[in-house]
C-alpha cells in the first residue's frame, strides 16, 4: 500500500512549482478579469438584455402575449398598464421605462409620462376611454406593439437599430426609413477610412522601415527615435499641433497664402473635416506599421538583393519577388495592427474630424455619454468586435497567424 | 593547371576605398585564366572578398579597371555580367522551395516553364539531390544547402563564378566532402572559379592558382605547391604552412647564396630577389627541412641548439629549439625508428641546405 501512494515531499514536488506559476499570473488575471472582461461582457450583454421594462410592467406584458395584435387590446389590459405606470412613478423607473419605449416608438415618453401623471386622478371602470382622454395615442395599435417590443428581455432591436433595420409590427425585418439611417453609411465610412489609413500607413511606413532596417547601427537608432518620438508625446498635443498647423489661419495655410499659392479667401479647409481625420490618425498610427516591418526586415539578409541581382533579377524582380514575400509576415501583422487600431479610433476624429470625419466610435461615445443609450452603443460596439473577429479569421487563413510578427 | 591562357578576369591598377581614407584594396592587378580555379587567401579584411564583390558588380572600385574577357564591366549591372554567385551564408530564399530558388534565375531569363523544370531537375542531378525539389531550404542540412546554393548559381550556366567562403559555416568532416564536390563539378563545367576563403587548407586542396592577399595587395599569385616551396615574402612564408623566420642582415651576396648574419652566426641562404650587403633580410626555413645531427658534407648551414622542449604529436615530434638568435624555433622530426633519443634541454647539432633557406625582403611594418 505504502508503494502505491507517493510520498507527501513527491506530490509537492509534483504540483508545487504549477501551484506557484498560477499564484504568480493570479493577479494578472484577477486584474484582467475585474477591469477587461467583466465590464466587456457586461456591456455586451446590454446589446441583447434590457430588462427595465419588462421588470416595470410584467402584468401588461403578460396580458399583451395573448393580444391578437390587430384590434386594441381589450379593457383589462389598459386597466393593468395604468396601474403599473402608476407604481413605475412611484418607484422613480417611470423615466427609464418611457425612453426605452420611446426608442421603439418615438413620440411614446411624453404620452407614457401624462398618463402616468393623470391616471392617478381618473380612476374609474372605462380604463380604455380614460387612457384614450388622456392621449388619443393609446388608441392607435402600434403603441401597443411598440410597448410589446419594448418589453421583451431578450433583444435583437439594437443589433437591428445599428444596422440601420427594423422589425415591423407583423415582425419582418425591413429597412428603417431613410431619413433615420445612419450607422450602416458609417460603419461604411469608418471600414473605408480604416482600410485607406492602412494603406496609406504601409504606403508611407514600408520605405521608412526599410530605412531603419537596412541603415548602419546609429543612423538607424536615430531614425527609429525619429518614429518613437510621437508614440511618447501625449495624443493631445499631438492632436493640437496638427490643429496649430492645418487649421484656416494655421501655419500651412498661412505660408500658402505669403507664398502666393492660394488667395487669401480660398484657403484650404484640411481640418475639422475628412482630411484632417485622415491626416492626424496617419500620423498616430504610423508607428504601429512602422515598427513590425522594421522587425521583420531586420532579419531579411542584404545579400538575397545581391543574389537576386546575381541570378539576373531587376531590382523592381528582386524586390517583388524576392524581398516583399518575406516581408509579409510584417506587413501582415502591422496592417491587422493600424486597421484595429483605426476602426475604434475615438479622440482623433472628435478632436479634428468636425461633423464629416466622424466615425462610428464616435457614434458609440455619443450613445454612451448624451443619448444614454447604451443598448446600441454596445450593439455597435458588438459590430465592430464582430468585424475585427472576421478579419482576424481571414487573415489567419490567408497568411497564417502563427507567421504574424509583431517585434 | 588552367586549361588555356585566354585571359578571363583582369583587375587592373584595382583600389577600393569606402571612406575615402582607408583603402581596403590597394592597386590590384590580377589576371584568372579561362576555366582556372583561383582562390583569393588571405585573414579577414585583407580585401579578397571585396574584389570579389567588385567582379560581381555589387560593389565599384574607386580607380582601375576589371575587365572580363577584355570587356570593361564598370557600367555592367551585376544582373548583366553573367556571373554565377555562391555567398557566404548561401543566401537561398527562405520563402521558396528549392525548385523554386532554381528556378528563380530561369523565371527572370523569361525561360517557359517547361524547360525550366527540366533545367532544375538537370542542376539538382549535378549537385546529387535529385527529388528534394519540393522542400523548404530550411528543411535542408548545411551541405544540402551549399549545394543548392551552387546549384542555383550555376543555373544559368555562367562562364565565370565567383564563390565567397562557401564551406566557412559546414564542420570541417563535410567541408572536405564538399571541398571534394565542388573541385568535380568545376572540372566537370569547365567554369573558371573565383574562391575566397582564409583557409589555406582549403586553398591548396581545390585551387589550380592561389592568390596570397594581405592587407589589400596581393602578396604573391602561384600554384599551391609554388607557394609552399617558394614563397617570396616571409608572409606567404609564414601563411602557407608553418616556417621559421630569423631576422639577419646580409653581409655578401653570390650566384643567388647570399651569406647572412643572424644572431651571431653566419647562415647561407637562397636569396629571393635583389639585395647588396647591409641590406635587412628574413630568412624562412621550414620545420620539416631541418636535420638533427647533419652530416657536413650535405648542410652548409650547421650551428649548436638548446632544445626548449619537445612535443609528442604522433606522426611527428615537435621541437622547440633555440638557435640563430631565435627561441622559438621549430623542428619537426618524422617518428621513425632512430629518433627520439633527445630530450628537453640537451644540446644538438641541426643543419639546413642553402636551398631550404630563403633569404626574402622583410615585410613593411604594419
Amino acid at each position: 500500500m505504502s508503494s502505491k501512494r507517493p510520498a507527501d515531499g513527491g506530490v509537492f514536488a509534483l504540483f508545487g512549482p504549477q501551484l506557484r506559476a498560477v499564484g504568480l499570473v493570479l493577479p494578472l488575471v484577477a486584474f484582467i478579469g475585474l477591469t477587461f472582461v467583466a465590464p466587456l461582457a457586461t456591456m455586451l450583454s446590454r446589446s441583447v438584455y434590457d430588462p427595465v421594462v419588462a421588470a416595470a410592467l410584467p402584468e401588461t406584458l403578460r396580458l399583451l402575449q395573448a393580444w391578437d395584435g390587430v384590434h386594441v387590446p381589450p379593457e383589462p389590459v389598459f386597466e393593468t398598464i395604468a396601474r403599473e405606470l402608476r407604481t413605475a412613478r412611484q418607484e422613480r423607473s417611470l423615466g427609464r421605462v418611457a425612453t426605452r419605449i420611446n426608442r421603439v416608438r418615438g413620440g411614446l415618453r411624453s404620452v407614457l409620462t401624462r398618463t402616468a401623471r393623470r391616471v392617478r386622478e381618473a380612476e374609474g371602470p372605462a380604463w380604455r376611454d380614460t387612457l384614450v382622454g388622456i392621449h388619443a395615442a393609446w388608441d392607435d395599435v402600434q403603441t401597443w406593439h411598440a410597448i410589446r417590443r419594448a418589453g421583451e428581455r431578450f433583444t435583437a432591436r439594437h443589433y437591428l437599430h445599428a444596422l440601420d433595420l427594423e422589425r415591423r409590427s407583423d415582425g419582418h425585418i425591413a429597412p428603417r426609413p431613410d431619413e433615420y439611417r445612419v450607422y450602416v453609411s458609417l460603419l461604411w465610412r469608418t471600414l473605408v477610412v480604416s482600410l485607406s489609413l492602412t494603406g496609406l500607413c504601409l504606403l508611407l511606413g514600408y520605405p521608412v522601415a526599410y530605412l531603419i532596417a537596412h541603415a548602419p547601427p546609429q543612423r538607424a537608432n536615430l531614425l527609429l527615435l525619429l518614429v518613437l518620438v510621437p508614440f511618447w508625446t501625449s495624443l493631445l498635443v499631438r492632436t493640437t499641433a496638427w490643429i496649430v498647423l492645418l487649421q484656416t489661419q494655421g501655419v500651412i495655410n498661412s505660408t500658402l497664402v505669403a507664398l502666393g499659392l492660394i488667395a487669401d479667401e480660398s484657403r484650404l479647409a484640411m481640418i475639422y473635416n475628412m482630411t484632417g481625420t485622415m491626416v492626424a490618425m496617419t500620423h498616430v498610427l504610423l508607428p504601429f506599421m512602422v515598427l513590425p516591418l522594421y522587425a521583420v526586415m531586420r532579419t531579411i539578409p542584404r545579400l538575397h538583393m545581391s543574389a537576386a541581382a546575381s541570378l539576373g533579377a531587376s531590382t523592381i524582380q528582386a524586390f517583388w519577388r524576392v524581398y516583399w514575400p518575406q516581408t509579409l509576415p510584417g506587413v501582415g501583422a502591422g496592417s491587422l495592427l493600424v486597421f484595429i487600431l483605426a476602426i475604434g479610433y475615438y479622440i482623433t476624429p472628435a478632436l479634428v474630424g468636425g461633423r464629416s470625419g466622424q466615425l462610428i466610435s464616435n457614434m458609440i461615445a455619443y450613445h454612451m455619454q448624451t443619448s444614454l443609450n447604451w443598448g446600441l452603443a454596445a450593439a455597435i460596439g458588438g459590430l465592430l468586435l464582430a468585424f475585427v473577429l472576421v478579419l482576424y479569421l481571414v487573415y489567419d487563413r490567408l497568411v497564417g497567424i502563427e507567421r504574424m510578427r509583431l517585434g | 593547371m588552367a586549361s588555356t591562357h585566354n585571359a578571363h578576369v583582369e583587375f587592373e591598377h584595382v583600389s577600393k576605398s569606402y571612406d575615402g581614407q582607408i583603402q581596403v584594396v590597394r592597386d590590384l592587378d590580377l589576371t584568372v585564366h579561362e576555366g582556372e580555379f583561383l582562390t583569393l587567401l588571405g585573414a579577414s579584411g585583407s580585401g579578397k572578398t571585396t574584389c570579389l564583390m567588385m567582379l560581381a558588380g555589387f560593389e565599384a572600385p574607386t580607380s582601375g579597371t576589371i575587365r572580363i574577357r577584355g570587356r570593361s564591366v564598370h557600367d555592367l549591372p551585376p544582373r548583366k555580367r553573367g556571373i554565377g554567385v555562391v555567398f557566404q551564408n548561401y543566401a537561398l530564399f527562405p520563402h521558396m522551395t528549392v525548385g523554386g530558388n532554381l528556378a528563380f534565375p530561369l523565371e527572370v531569363r523569361g525561360i517557359d516553364p517547361q524547360q525550366r523544370r527540366e533545367r532544375v531537375r538537370r542542376a539538382l542531378q549535378l549537385v546529387r539531390l535529385e527529388g528534394l525539389e519540393d522542400r523548404r531550404p530550411t528543411e535542408l542540412s548545411g551541405g544540402q544547402q551549399q549545394r543548392v546554393a551552387i546549384a542555383r548559381a550555376l543555373g544559368v550556366e555562367p562562364s565565370l563564378v565567383l564563390m565567397d567562403e562557401p564551406l566557412g559555416a559546414l564542420d570541417r568532416r563535410l567541408r572536405e566532402e564538399m571541398q571534394y564536390e565542388i573541385r568535380r563539378i568545376q572540372r566537370s563545367l569547365g567554369v573558371t572559379v573565383v574562391y575566397v576563403t582564409h583557409d589555406q587548407q582549403e586553398a591548396m586542396v581545390l585551387s589550380d592558382r592561389v592568390a596570397v592577399f594581405r592587407r589589400g595587395r596581393i602578396e604573391q599569385v602561384a600554384l599551391p605547391e609554388t607557394l609552399y616551396e617558394e614563397p617570396e615574402r616571409p608572409f606567404v612564408a609564414s601563411f602557407i604552412g608553418e616556417n621559421n623566420l630569423l631576422h639577419g642582415r646580409v653581409l655578401s651576396v653570390e650566384h643567388d647564396i647570399s651569406r647572412v648574419e643572424a644572431g651571431g652566426q653566419i647562415v647561407q641562404a637562397f636569396q629571393v630577389g635583389p639585395c647588396k650587403p647591409g641590406d635587412p633580410v628574413t630568412l624562412a626555413i621550414r620545420p620539416e627541412r631541418v636535420c638533427l645531427a647533419p652530416k657536413p658534407e650535405l648542410y652548409s648551414n650547421r650551428f649548436e641548439a638548446d632544445i626548449q622542449d619537445i612535443t609528442f604529436l604522433g606522426d611527428h615530434l615537435r621541437l622547440r629549439v633555440a638557435v640563430c638568435g631565435s627561441t622559438d624555433f621549430i623542428i619537426k622530426i618524422p617518428n621513425i625508428v632512430g629518433h627520439g633519443a633527445v630530450l628537453a634541454g640537451d644540446r644538438v647539432q641541426v643543419g639546413w641546405t642553402p636551398i631550404d633557406c630563403r633569404a626574402l625582403t622583410p615585410d613593411e611594418k604594419e
